[in-house]
């Protein structure tokens, strides 16, 4: 399947990184072309349906030490979308059952000649270590509870697709901030493009350290669900706590879940994010995920969008050349 | 046997209240007398060593030193571990208990003894096990560990999570006038932990270890100390809030002692930045402010000395991921370099107290006959060259590992000759 519009334009690109491991390093210049880039993907392949063949030729590992399947999906159909080749390779059933270490398994996996690795660990710096020791590309898909640089991009270019410009856009992250990589993409991408960040949930899951990044932090969601214009539902991640943060799930949900009688006190166009998998009645109620300002199937398909912007810009030709139309 | 004279170094000696140019008479591995040889007889000399521009110290103590034997043989030896000690100018080392199996039987005090006389190199002192395995839950046979040679008690690696057992370990330790060397976790704060608990381990979305961890114990142990007259060393001290719980401690006279790593008065949390394992031991890297109070209480002696918790690690673990890599840095080779550059420079501290934080009170803190050039002490002498500048090299660590977060530093100070009972062990570039 070729592409239906692909205007060969060469593009002057500013993207020198062979990796994508954060947004916390990012510039704000970086962090726009790659939703720039994510758009351009969309429109080129009529909303992500249409095939490309711009990496074709390129091979692309998954290597993930860490259960998943929406990422890891949308991950491949991203690469084979842009006519790349994908390997999944999973933690379970290689040689990592048997004591080998990860730099030792991804460095195998390079000696076979791929070109990039999609990575996914429940350490924090997991792929920055696997950044240090390889010479191809590494894309972080998720360190534990650390940072999920394309979620994050996925979410604010969900928010741009409707909002425009994320200036002075305000954006409520609540829930499971300590244990959340969602929110801490989430929350450096917003910043580095001027949106107002609140986190928002229990004191033993939102420290108040945050606000010496300049963020605001609430422990009241009522109180700030009027002032918000889009609020980003994080999932409780309850296998990456120690000990329990709240005395019941009933209790969490009573005083942070989004309900029909919250929305009802939000502004009228409140856009609704949950990356998922969502616990329906934990972080938000069925009613409230399905309403019309829910984003939560545009995120999914967004995703592939970010995910085919990624792959270029890391592991696409160096002069670089993009489908139709120019970054804005 | 035979006569060294070491002449013209400035020599630095607390102990005697000596910081003057001086020479120092050694005759059969014997201190004759730190005085001027040009104006008294000192009959036949058989080697003379030029200190002119070193600073001439009693013999270097490091009271908290892993050597990993018997167990971890891939990680350290008592061999490797006492040559690095020679090449940081170590002339004494105390070995912590927790190998495998630990250290709590006379049998494996003799084996770490056999071992070290076998190795010729520093001397090796050791410390035993306070409780029976290192398990915390009973006391460990340590009136036999002391007839033994254990100069000093410790769980270190784990604290005594049992405040009754820790207790009785002050008390019963009190009979035989023994430290107890207090490790200071609470482990149900700590559980899971991989690097201070703060602002960069909340970004870095890391397991944080707070500061409350340290503290907590600390405040416990200082009371329990006080309430039986025990002797309470606190280990590796790395935050301010610990510094100041001893400071209080000491000025209401309790038999409290403490010691701080080089690591904890150079780096802060911020190194965790790029997730390298080197950079993970416990406790953990802090702030520029728990820094602040570690030099503070080196300078006013609430902290008594500097030790280095050298603790190495093969390669390969520390390779993995940065919560399954262990805790643990190289501490003995960059000592010296480190308190020079960090403390005496800078004019923090002066030299008298440098040589007293890192030789004299550790000395008189483990009970051990060294820390002094008095006449008829043995003859253990450290040679510094305060102004040699030199790039740290991991790869040239006579240190069987390599996790030293300090590999291409520059630092400034280093050993250049380490004399034990009056023969030169080691010479900076002689090996």
């Amino acid at each position: 399947m070729a592409a239906a519009t692909f205007d060969q334009e060469t593009v002057p690109s500013p993207w020198t990184h062979r990796n994508l491991l954060d947004l916390e390093r990012l510039t704000p210049g970086e962090i726009r072309l790659l939703l720039d880039t994510a758009a351009l993907f969309k429109e080129a392949t009529a909303g992500c349906r249409r095939k490309l063949s711009v990496l074709a030729g390129t091979t692309v590992v998954t290597l993930f030490f860490e259960n998943s399947t929406r990422t890891r999906t949308s991950f491949s159909l991203a690469a084979r979308r842009l006519g790349a080749d994908v390997i999944d390779f999973s933690a379970s059933g290689s040689s990592l059952s048997k004591g080998e270490s990860f730099i030792d398994t991804a460095r195998n996996l390079e000696a076979m000649g791929i070109d990039a690795v999609v990575v996914r660990h429940a350490t924090p710096g997991t792929p920055h270590l696997l950044a240090q020791h390889l010479s191809v590309g590494v894309i972080n898909a998720g360190d534990g509870p650390h940072e999920h640089p394309t979620q994050g991009l996925l979410d604010i270019f969900s928010i741009r697709e409707r909002l425009g410009d994320l200036a002075g856009v305000t954006v409520g992250l609540v829930g499971d901030i300590a244990h959340s990589r969602t929110a801490r993409s989430n929350l450096w991408g917003l910043v580095k493009l001027g949106a107002k960040v609140i986190l928002c949930g229990p004191p033993t899951l939102v420290s108040e350290r945050w606000r010496e990044l300049g963020v605001e932090v609430s422990h009241d969601l009522d109180a700030i669900v009027p002032r918000c214009d889009v609020l980003n539902l994080l999932r409780i991640q309850f296998e990456r706590q120690n000990t329990r943060p709240f005395p019941s799930v009933r209790e969490y949900a009573h005083l942070y879940a989004m309900t029909r009688e919250r929305l009802k006190r939000a502004k009228k166009d409140l856009l609704i994010l949950a990356p998922g998998p969502i616990n329906r009645g934990v972080e938000v109620t069925a009613e409230v995920a399905d309403c019309p300002q829910s984003l939560i199937l545009d995120q999914v398909t967004n995703g592939l969008a970010v995910r085919m912007g990624v792959l270029w810009l890391t592991c696409g030709p160096r002069d670089a050349v993009f489908p139709a139309g120019e970054p804005s | 046997m035979a006569t060294l004279l070491v002449r013209g170094g400035r020599v630095v000696d607390p102990s005697q209240g000596i910081d003057r140019i001086d020479d120092v008479l050694v005759r059969d591995g014997l201190v004759v007398a730190v005085g001027h040889s040009g104006t008294q007889p000192v009959g036949r000399v058989d080697e003379t060593i030029d200190a002119a521009g070193l600073v001439v110290t009693p013999g270097l103590v490091d009271m908290h030193v892993h050597l990993r034997e018997p167990g971890r043989e891939e990680d350290e030896t008592i061999e490797t571990g006492t040559r690095a000690a020679l090449a940081g100018g170590f002339t004494s080392v105390a070995c912590i208990p927790n190998t495998e199996p630990p250290i709590d039987t006379q049998a494996a005090v003799e084996f770490i003894h056999q071992k070290a006389a076998r190795a010729d190199t520093c001397n090796v002192f050791v410390v035993a096990c306070a409780s029976r395995g290192r398990e915390g839950k009973e006391l460990a046979e340590i009136g036999q560990l002391v007839e033994a040679g254990a100069v000093a008690f410790s769980d270190d690696g784990s604290p005594v999570h049992d405040a009754e057992l820790m207790r009785r370990i002050f008390e019963y330790c009190r009979m035989f006038d023994k430290p107890f060397l207090a490790h200071e976790e609470v482990l149900e704060l700590t559980a899971g932990g991989v690097m201070h608990e703060g602002l960069v381990s909340l970004v870095l979305g890391l397991n944080g270890m707070p500061a409350a961890g340290e503290e907590v114990m600390i405040g416990r142990d200082i009371a329990l100390a006080e309430v039986t007259d025990g002797r309470l060393h606190v280990m590796h001290v790395s935050t301010a809030g610990g510094v100041a719980l001893i400071r209080a401690a000491k000025a209401r006279g309790s038999r409290v002692t403490a010691e701080a790593c080089p690591h904890h008065f150079t780096l802060t949390d911020e190194s965790l930045r790029g997730f390298d394992a080197n950079f993970k031991m416990s406790p953990p890297l802090r702030t520029a402010a728990d820094i602040d109070a570690i030099i503070a209480g080196l300078m006013d002696g609430t902290i008594d000395c500097i030790a280095t918790d050298h603790a190495p690690h093969a390669r390969e673990k520390k390779m993995l991921e940065l919560d399954r890599a262990p805790f643990g840095i190289l501490g003995l080779e960059t000592a010296v370099g480190l308190a020079v550059t960090r403390l005496v420079e800078p004019g923090r501290i002066g030299w008298p107290r440098l040589v007293e934080a890192m030789s004299t009170l550790p000395a008189r803190i483990l009970g051990i006959n060294r820390g002094t050039l008095r006449p008829g002490a043995l003859a253990d002498i450290t040679l510094i060259d305060p102004a040699l500048t030199w790039r740290v090299d991991a790869a040239a660590f006579a240190s069987k590992s390599v996790n030293s977060p300090f590999h291409g530093w520059t630092l400034q100070g280093r050993a250049v000759a380490t004399i034990v009972a009056g023969r030169v062990k080691y010479r900076l570039g002689r090996g």
